[in-house]
């Protein structure tokens, strides 16, 4: 597995310690080692290239050599010009009823893709936000290609109260044009006075002529106001192909990239991004219809630099722990009555953003030294025994630790069916975290966590 | 045999003239220079080989040169091509020699990966033989997934044991075996929900799907099939290691060969995991689908 690239890099610029000055050669190395890790995460062979160019350039004119850390300068500049590429900012859908509200009642969203891309899902993911943010969205299944794939959609659809337009003849045979059930559903829409038409594409190849002409014509005849093309984040160096291919066809006003809780880096996205220039508008998160989120290009190129998510992560705690148990949490931790109950509180709350697996995976800890290694599986089961021997105390030892002696943390194994050493182990790990937490001034609650979950790591071997 | 061979070349065809086409003209050159290597990595790079392996093949080729005194660009590509064959050449997935009754075939992927469609392509092949076939319909988490095996139950005369949407799919595959049982059915072929091989809980639910196969017949499930769509980059190994990590993947479908996308993580696959390639899917009709043959593959790809 690729390390980090800071590590690398630093380990690159290590052996030229003493240099004193840094050669064009040694540049070259640690490019050597961003190439690596770019090319690993899937980002096109000619954009890194291109992209690598650039950083050259930069680093020479001095920025690097005469900086006391390299390893983060060529770092800092990789992470500028990915950044640069993916768009400063973020985008959103643009309606024709933001634009021009009289001249078109409803808005069209066309989603396209390649087969198994993710338009379905996506689809109806863009529909749930819409109507989150008080739109009124009429879902179109215009895939009559697929077994089942209308099916799919009017479930979906019925789950989160969204109406679905269909065509009861395309259910049978697919003889139907896709251009006409749009159009029927544009006159459904109107009636329902739906203010966005998201509509579900078939699935096809980029160098399916018939296919893709029939995608043209839609287009034309439809108007829509975007056509997102879904883009799959394991895809690897022929995206870009894909892209050029619907973007010089139909015409793309931007990407949404699914699949992104796996562990893909989606360098496929800066490839897309840098040849075709159709910016990134969202990411598909999960399985479930509500996981989409905002597009930020800081965090997708930490992300493809193999740095991790820490923002994301930051975002996912704030959604899962309430401002009021975080105020209450700061507050004990400052008058020092931060005890076991609410360590427990906490460790729960850490549970509840998710997988402990898919933490580990976002903040890429794996790859940091310093972190013994720990699969989501271990640090699960870890988790859970933390719980198990909180419980096995009886509310004094939780709230004052300092009695619990021999005898006491016999008992307590015996109750939660571990050894008096985990024991041991946790009351250290609690007062280690409540030393850190005492430092921290303003007492952050994602910084706090992560300091615990650190602390559990490092005591762990 | 030639029918498998003009599909191969068909669906790798496309390939052969975009980006592979160029390795053939890299040798088109009177002698090897560093601008060859250098043509050659960005093409094997290009078809999504990966750079380690990309590095491991060309390092090979050298070494052959200098010892093999190989300077002209001929037996240099004739080099190239072999060591491609020999890392795709791993013995072959066999199946139990003993005859099972009924034979299991557990299908894994990622979400979009094809996996029913493969499933389908599959159960066309063994019902167009004459055998029975019965479908489980696993993927219980999927919105009209089980509707979608249904259909293509129905097309390919195979038998779907379905259950309720978000129903237990372990009880589905016990059913399905149950249910081959009594109709001495010859085939199941079992579905299961698309699932990204980072999610536990879902890795672990397919731990437990392979288990209830395994309740019934020892021996099940006889065929583990990971479907990794060809136009995956290096995530493909990513999820060769995790599911066979899990659920010991026997074998590899290795979908969506009709597109442009070379498949060139099957390289490091079968490198680093040592699974074999079994079938290729090269578009969506129900025929689509030929036996993996590693020289039809490398051949069409430097011809």
């Amino acid at each position: 597995m690729l390390e980090i690239l800071t590590q690398k890099l630093t380990s690159v610029f290590d052996k030229l310690k003493g240099k004193g000055k840094l050669s064009e050669g040694d540049v070259d190395e640690a490019l050597r080692q961003v190439r690596l890790a770019l090319l690993e995460a899937d980002v096109n062979f000619k954009v890194v290239k291109e992209l690598l160019s650039r950083v050259r350039g930069r680093a020479l004119a001095a920025e690097v050599l005469n900086s006391l850390t390299p390893a983060q300068q060529v770092i800092k500049i990789v992470n500028e010009e990915l950044i640069a590429i993916l768009g400063g900012e973020r985008s959103h859908l643009v309606g024709a009823s933001m634009l021009a509200p009289t001249v078109q009642p409803s808005s069209m969203v066309l989603v396209v893709g390649l087969q198994g891309s993710g338009k379905t899902t996506t689809a109806v993911k863009l529909a749930v936000q819409l109507k989150q943010e008080g739109q009124s969205p009429l879902l179109v299944a215009a895939d009559t290609r697929r077994p089942a794939a209308i099916e799919q959609l009017k479930l979906l659809g019925e789950q989160r109260n969204i109406p679905v337009y269909f065509d009861t003849l395309a259910q049978n045979e697919n003889k139907v044009m896709p251009v006409s059930i749009c159009l029927r559903a544009l006159k459904k829409a109107k009636e329902l006075a739906s203010s966005w038409v998201i509509v579900d594409t078939q699935g096809r190849l980029h160098i399916d002529e018939a296919m893709m002409a029939e995608l043209a014509e839609m287009k034309s005849t439809l108007q829509p106001s975007e056509v997102l093309l879904t883009v799959d984040a394991m895809t690897g160096q022929e995206a870009v192909k894909i892209a050029q291919e619907f973007h010089s066809r139909i015409g793309l006003t931007g990407l949404i990239l699914t699949k992104m809780d796996g562990d893909a880096r989606g360098g496929a996205a800066l490839s897309i991004r840098f040849i075709t220039g159709v910016p990134i508008k969202f990411l598909g998160t999960g399985e479930k219809v509500d996981a989409l989120e905002p597009f930020y290009p800081d965090r997708l190129a930490s992300r493809i630099l193999g740095m991790g998510d820490i923002l994301s992560f930051i975002e996912r705690a704030e959604k899962n722990i309430s401002p009021e148990q975080a105020k209450k949490w700061e507050k004990k931790v400052r008058t020092a009555g931060f005890d076991l109950e609410d360590f427990m509180d906490q460790i729960r709350q850490v549970r509840k953003m998710g997988p402990l697996g898919q933490l580990i995976e976002t903040l890429a800890l794996k790859q940091v030294q310093g972190y013994p290694y720990l699969s989501g599986d271990e640090g699960e089961k870890r988790l859970k025994k933390v719980e198990a021997i909180i419980l096995s105390m009886t509310y004094e030892e939780r709230h004052n630790p300092t009695i619990i002696d021999g005898s006491r943390r016999r008992r307590i194994a015996r109750g939660s069916g571990t050894a008096p050493q985990d024991v041991n182990q946790l009351l250290n790990q609690f007062y280690e975290m409540r030393k850190l937490t005492k430092s921290l001034t303003r007492g952050k609650l994602p910084k706090n966590i992560m300091n615990m979950l650190a602390g559990g790591w490092h005591q762990s071997k | 045999m030639f029918d498998l061979l003009k599909r191969t070349e068909s669906a790798v065809k496309r390939s052969k003239e975009t980006w592979f086409g160029k390795i053939a003209h890299v040798f088109d050159r009177n002698t090897i220079e560093e601008k060859t290597w250098e043509e050659l990595e960005e093409l094997l790079i290009l078809a999504d080989v990966g750079v380690e392996t990309t590095s491991k093949l060309l390092d090979k080729v050298k070494q052959r040169m200098k010892k093999e005194k190989l300077t002209q660009p001929l037996p240099v590509k004739a080099a190239l091509k072999e060591e491609m064959l020999n890392l795709l050449n791993i013995s072959q997935f066999r199946p139990p020699t003993a005859p099972c009754h009924p034979f299991i075939i557990l299908v894994v992927g990622v979400n979009g990966s094809g996996k029913t469609t493969s499933i389908a392509k599959l159960a066309y092949s063994y019902t167009s033989q004459g055998k029975r076939v019965i479908l489980a319909a696993a993927d219980t988490f999927r919105a009209a997934a089980i509707e979608q095996l249904q259909y293509w139950g129905k097309e390919v005369g195979a038998q779907v044991i379905a259950h309720k949407h978000s129903g237990d799919p372990g009880a589905v595959v016990f059913d399905a075996i149950q249910a081959a049982y009594s109709r001495q059915a010859q085939m199941v072929i079992i579905d299961t929900a698309g699932r990204l091989h980072t999610k536990f809980n879902l890795m672990e639910e397919l731990k437990k799907i392979k288990k209830v196969a395994a309740k019934l017949d020892a021996s099940a499930p006889h065929e583990v099939l990971l479907v990794i769509d060809a136009t995956t980059g290096q995530n493909g190994l990513t999820q060769a290691k995790y599911f066979t990590q899990a659920v010991g993947v026997t074998d590899i479908f290795l979908s969506k060969l009709d597109s442009t996308a070379k498949g060139g993580i099957v390289f490091a696959i079968c490198d680093e995991v040592g699974i074999p390639i079994a079938y290729i899917g090269t578009g969506e009709k129900l025929s689509d689908m030929a036996p993996f043959d590693a020289k039809i593959f490398v051949n069409a790809i430097l011809p």
